[in-house]
């Protein structure tokens, strides 16, 4: 019995250990993540310094309404997350399961309302080609979009854990992983708002 | 359940500062649009990072891994503007 016990402690320890790990091995990723928009987040403070009048004339052409909403979305999508993974650590699996849902219905609205933004921008001739703002908004919200494609391709990954029984109160690290990462997606966002759609 | 009522008010500041930053956006202050604007989101930034990230519960080396890119972006991006800001 005391063997038994021994052991036990030793696996949660063992868990408790991995899920330290894993934390570290997000927040790294993270870091190169914040590399790679780095170097556009410097472009667009170079370029914005040196063609003011461009990027304030320019700027003028984004719809706002459309960036706030989207802002707005993915605030909310943030809060689903991060109350599904409060929920599993409580046990409440249903309650998880929903949250994943929410978010990955809201990031698809996300996806929906750039969709519409990009379809107008290239219907008023308004491409990347255009001149260096429109270069800088494409390739910033793009490179954002492909990462909320990855967030939802892993967010599905975890409905589809979840409805298999994979997660339980004791045992929600891929969850709780996925939820930081989703979280940096949305926190780029919330840069590339303002600095894209109202200060130009 | 006071798990869930702290999201909720970061939520809610998310979302009152988003009007914020937008109604900011509407006035002529020169500059400092641009510097209300990074105000506004880095406040946003720390309150996603702290509270839903968990980063306020975190350890030391989770909060190095989490401010030394940080630092490294702004010395990137000092470092750039020494050049191209005096050519």
């Amino acid at each position: 019995m005391a063997e038994y016990s021994e052991k036990k402690a030793m696996a949660s320890e063992g868990t408790a250990g991995a899920f330290e790990k894993a934390k570290l091995g997000i927040w790294a990723f993270l870091a190169t993540e914040l590399m790679l928009f780095g170097g556009l987040f410097t472009a667009y403070t170079v370029y914005r310094i040196r063609y003011q009048a461009l990027f304030h004339e320019q700027h003028l052409h984004l719809n706002r309404t459309f960036g706030a909403v989207n802002t707005v979305i993915l605030i909310c999508s943030s809060l689903s997350v991060a109350i599904g993974i409060a929920a599993i650590k409580a046990g409440k699996l249903a309650v998880l399961k929903l949250c994943l849902a929410i978010t990955l219905g809201l990031a698809s609205s996300f996806l929906f309302i750039k969709y519409l933004e990009y379809s107008e921008h290239i219907g008023n001739g308004e491409l990347p080609s255009s001149n260096l703002f429109f270069s800088l908004y494409y390739m910033m919200t793009g490179l954002h979009a492909i990462h909320v494609l990855a967030g939802m391709a892993a967010l599905t990954t975890m409905l589809l854990l979840t409805n298999r029984g994979a997660f339980s109160k004791e045992y929600s690290t891929p969850v709780e992983i996925t939820g930081i990462y989703w979280h940096f997606v949305d926190l780029v966002w919330i840069y590339l708002f303002p600095l894209l759609y109202l200060i130009g | 359940m006071r798990a869930y009522k702290t999201y909720i008010f970061v939520w809610l500041t998310l979302l009152v500062l988003t009007a914020a930053t937008v109604s900011v956006s509407y006035m002529q202050l020169g500059v400092f649009n641009a510097v209300a604007a990074l105000i506004i989101a880095s406040v946003k930034a720390s309150l996603v990072a702290l509270y839903f990230m968990h980063l306020r519960h975190e350890k030391e080396l989770v909060w190095a891994f989490a401010l030394f890119p940080i630092a490294f972006l702004a010395l990137i991006i000092a470092g750039t503007l020494t050049d191209t800001l005096f050519r």
